[in-house]
């Protein structure tokens, strides 16, 4: 398979003030895989993954210098962020439920974005939720609160509302950290199926996920990248003496 | 000393019980008081004609008019000010100086007597934009008078509503506006709505701010235009009880039981709109 690149990250350097949190990063993400970062807090993983929808930008001490690139763009000059961010998607590490029902949540970006089209919304809705392996349990639903459903159900909805977009990457920071296992292997299982169409960005401090789903982990520690390799190789036999001591669990 | 928790805990539930029953006590006296003194006064009559014989005979409705007028005038320049500047300062305005000394201001204007808005609203509205004693004058000077109101319950309002839902919108390469308009103002509707409750109640009351800028002493008329002066409940009841000699003291007391429940019935309206939204929104 041809690998293109899709996200490009030249040295960039971030900080918050006078508190650096990324220092002369570079990485790279090719179109349709999933790559993992994993790392032990504090060490830049989330800052990273917020970068690439200029999700820090909300901070007014956030100084970011650097090249970051989407599919060749320059997304800090020469891009709208809302148009940026309609092309890479977010999921949290909680379910963020909107207040409204399940409809009007996956519904919602595609009204916002000037969609009033009912059947087009219905079937973007149908795909969305489809996608997301929550259909079957929804379709009866759609109507009720999105709050109503149980915490895996509303972690699956987020993930379809982030689809009803349409993006090129989706982003996940920690989608699990707050999920059952049962719920935990649906995610998972529609990540892996998702790399027909997306590319995906995985933060994660649970390492055995990123060894179950990523087709490459990227190991940070304290704002610097210390390895990024196929994940089998990583996992089995890292060339960094600090990743093995991470993924051994001797520190983090 | 008492050493049994139970007991310890008794007497800490009878002091808080104590507390708040003083504290509703009033409220129900004052109820109990003017519905029993001004009940006999309430009749059709008195409600819907016009004051007679010196105000001695009649009715009070260009009164009831005036004051619902008012609390409608009140609104229409409040609460679009009051929500669209709260919005500013909550969403928008950067947290520096100047924002600081605004929001302070704010505050500050809530302590303000309503009786130097009184005289800020003759010197400006009646006076130097020549509205003269009016509708508008009047509505003017009470919207600046609740306007506090409506900005701090709005405020607070707007920062209850989980960061969260801020961030899924963004996520979804939603707009700011758009995120305000559609996630964040739905949400923070009841606590707005809280805030006309209190504007409206505010404003209905009070005799200071309407004296010099709108109230009038006795009209045998409605007002027909938003320059005409208007006759108010709070600043009638005034004239009644001191002004005017020989009044029946039941008449007084018919005046204040309308003037509360003008007030009350607004509120309801406005608690049941409340709670129609919550209803919407329950998670």
């Amino acid at each position: 398979m041809v690998k293109t690149v899709k996200v490009q990250a030249l040295d960039l350097n971030v900080r918050y003030g006078t508190h650096e949190v990324l220092k002369a990063l570079s990485l790279e993400v090719y179109g349709n895989e999933i790559l993992s970062i994993i790392g032990p807090s504090n060490s830049g993983k989330t800052t990273f993954l917020r970068c690439l929808n200029r999700f820090n930008d909300m901070y007014a001490s956030f100084h970011f210098k650097g090249t970051l690139t989407v599919n060749g763009v320059n997304i800090y000059s020469d891009i709208d962020v809302e148009k940026l961010r309609k092309k890479v998607g977010m999921v949290f590490a909680l379910p963020t439920v909107l207040p409204m029902t399940v409809l009007e949540n996956v519904a919602y970006g595609l009204r916002r974005h000037g969609i009033k089209d009912k059947n087009k919304i219905a079937e973007a809705v149908e795909r969305s939720l489809q996608a997301a392996y929550l259909w079957d349990e929804v379709k009866d639903r759609l109507g009720e609160h999105g709050m109503k459903l149980s915490g895996g159900q509303q972690q699956r909805l987020c993930l379809a509302r982030t689809l009803a977009v349409d993006p090129e990457i989706i982003l996940y920071d920690e989608p699990c950290s707050a999920l059952d296992p049962i719920s935990t292997a649906k995610i998972e299982e529609a990540m892996v199926r998702f790399k027909e169409k997306y590319t995906q960005i995985l933060v994660t401090n649970n390492t055995k996920q990123a060894a179950r789903v990523a087709d490459r982990t990227a190991f940070f520690l304290m704002g610097q990248l210390v390895e990024v390799d196929d994940t089998r190789k990583l996992f089995t036999s890292p060339s960094d003496r600090r990743t093995d001591d991470y993924i051994s669990g001797r520190f983090g | 000393m008492i050493k049994n928790p139970y007991f310890r805990e008794r007497i800490a539930f009878t002091l808080l019980f104590i507390a708040t029953a003083i504290v509703v006590l009033p409220v129900i006296c004052i109820l109990f008081f003017i519905v029993k003194e001004g009940w006999h006064a309430i009749s059709w009559e008195f409600l819907s004609q016009m004051p007679r014989k010196g105000m001695r005979e009649g009715g009070i409705f260009p009164a009831i008019v005036g004051t619902l007028y008012l609390v409608f005038g009140t609104l229409v320049f409040a609460l679009p000010l009051g929500i669209l500047s709260a919005i500013y300062l909550s969403e928008y305005a950067k947290d520096n100086f100047l924002t600081r000394m605004v929001k302070l201001a704010i505050i500050n204007l809530a302590g303000v007597p309503s009786v130097v808005y009184g005289l800020f609203g003759l010197g400006i509205f009646v006076v130097f934009l020549k509205f003269g004693s009016s509708l508008l004058a009047g509505s003017m000077t009470l919207a600046i008078m609740v306007l506090p109101i409506i900005i701090t319950t709005t405020r607070e309002a707007l920062d209850s509503v989980p960061q969260s839902f801020r961030q899924v919108s963004y996520s979804l390469g939603v707009s700011k506006w758009d995120t305000i308009r559609h996630v964040v103002l739905p949400h923070a509707l009841p606590g707005i709505l809280t805030g006309m409750i209190l504007a409206v109640s505010r404003a209905a009351g009070e005799t200071a701010p309407i004296l010099f800028t709108v109230a009038a002493f006795y009209l045998p008329r409605l007002p027909k235009s938003i320059f005409d002066q208007a006759m108010a409940l709070p600043y009638h009841l005034y004239v009644i009880s001191t002004q005017v000699p020989n009044i029946k003291l039941e008449v007084r007391y018919g005046t204040a039981l309308v003037l509360l429940m003008i007030v009350l019935s607004l509120n309801l309206i406005a608690i049941i709109v409340r709670a129609h939204f919550r209803k919407k929104r329950k998670w």
